[in-house]
């Protein structure tokens, strides 16, 4: 926890959680971010997960197969997962080393609780959520 | 009579070899110290022959029909600078000064519709004129004559290289400016209504276009918060593989960035060759033409347009 906490912080907003990635993670730390968010999912009863990556300038393949598998794990665990403020750059990045990121993208923080709010209230599974693309 | 005469000559001539050979022989040693005192003697001389050199350079440029976009009193006060300049530029040796000035020169005639051969062309009849003038002075030195060239050719060939790779240069400099200007104007990203952008595509999309579309477009999704992007390429002829595949980067990283792209007025044609070439476009949402993409993107975004006096 201690190392991953310096460069992520997982807050709760209602049925949601905010986890900010402020500086670029390793893969141990990326591990780690996992395992912590998806305790957190359960601790909290969380309906949604929101993750921002507006700090990250870079985005290796590591990184954003990281993120896909977090967010089939979450959905697993019954929490919708939205990635937010994917810079332009990391953007095309991920485009051109067809590295595919098959889940929920919004602009930022605001779009992504939008989004949670549009698909989790009748629905409270992710499954369906995914399935709403 | 003519015997006599004959003799005399070739005793000159014998005893003229003989010194030529004594001084190559010097020469080994002291060549260097030679030619920089050469260099004074023969810059001195094209200065004291400027005006008679610089008018015989114009004569013969006329002569060659180079230069015919300028007129005659330019060519002479242009043949006159030139000339100043590359007397100096032989004295003192200096190629950034010598590139400063071509560039100079360059940037003034290259709108007057100068070609690189008419360029070249004149640095080259000014080499000749010069050296004739140099034959002339020293023809009846060989040796002497052979130091001067030693000296002479290389700053010349020197010359002549630089001004032909600095007005080269220019041109590639103005092309490079109009291809960026070209560029820059080529791809606006337009807020049409609130969170609504479009992207309207005139003309052959090659792979530099195509990426830097898709950073202004992702730039401009970021800057207006962009919920729905409509690209129009009504105005791209053809489309082949690649640029299809661009098309597809841009819409999947629009995507990443969470606005969603309406491609509109696909040609039949285009349309065709999307199917034959395989190019998998289930991912994209293309409309027919512009007004219903807008129409469409309208939709998504909640908008309803009434006429007024229907409201």
């Amino acid at each position: 926890m201690a190392a991953a906490a310096m460069f992520v912080s997982i807050l709760q907003q209602g049925d949601f959680l905010i986890a900010s990635i402020h500086a670029a993670l390793d893969d141990t730390e990326f591990v780690r971010f996992q395992e912590d968010l998806l305790e957190q999912v359960g601790a909290r009863r969380a309906k949604g997960i929101v993750i921002d990556i507006a700090a990250l300038d870079v985005l290796d393949s590591f990184g954003s197969k990281s993120l896909r598998d977090l967010a089939h794990m979450a959905r697993l665990r019954g929490a919708a997962l939205v990635l937010v403020g994917i810079q332009p750059d990391v953007a095309f990045a991920i485009v051109k080393l067809g590295m595919h990121i098959d889940i929920h993208t919004a602009l930022d923080l605001e779009e992504g609780l939008c989004f949670l709010e549009e698909v989790t209230p009748g629905d409270r599974t992710g499954g369906s959520a995914l399935g709403r693309l | 009579m003519s015997n006599h005469l004959g003799d005399k000559s070739y005793d000159q001539h014998a005893e003229r070899t003989s010194t030529t050979t004594m001084r190559a022989a010097a020469d080994d040693a002291v060549s260097i110290t030679d030619d920089h005192k050469l260099l004074p003697e023969l810059v001195a001389h094209l200065r004291e022959h400027r005006a008679e050199l610089s008018g015989e350079w114009a004569r013969r440029i006329d002569a060659s029909h180079l230069l015919h976009a300028m007129t005659q009193q330019e060519i002479s006060s242009e043949t006159t600078s030139v000339y100043d300049n590359y007397v100096e530029v032989l004295e003192t040796g200096s190629v950034e000064e010598l590139q400063r000035y071509a560039r100079d020169l360059s940037e003034r005639i290259i709108p007057r519709g100068v070609e690189t051969h008419e360029v070249v062309g004149i640095v080259l009849l000014l080499r000749d004129v010069l050296a004739r003038s140099l034959f002339s002075k020293y023809q009846d030195d060989f040796a002497l004559l052979n130091q001067v060239l030693d000296a002479y050719e290389p700053a010349a060939n020197r010359i002549a290289n630089t001004v032909a790779v600095s007005f080269v240069e220019e041109r590639e400099r103005v092309i490079r400016q109009q291809q960026d200007a070209l560029l820059e104007l080529s791809t606006p990203v337009l807020q049409v209504r609130e969170r609504l952008l479009i992207l309207p595509i005139i003309g052959v999309l090659d792979t530099q276009r195509a990426t830097q579309l898709t950073d202004q477009l992702l730039r401009g999704i970021r800057t207006n918060r962009a919920k729905v992007v409509v690209i129009d390429i009504t105005g791209v002829p053809e489309i082949d593989t690649t640029v299809a595949n661009h098309l597809v980067e841009a819409v999947d990283a629009s995507r990443l960035m969470g606005a969603s792209v309406i491609i509109t007025g696909l040609s039949s044609e285009i349309a065709r060759t999307l199917v034959t070439i395989g190019v998998d476009l289930t991912k994209m949402n293309t409309i027919g033409d512009l007004q219903s993409g807008i129409e469409e993107a309208e939709r998504q975004l909640g908008f309803r347009t009434t006429r007024a006096d229907e409201g």
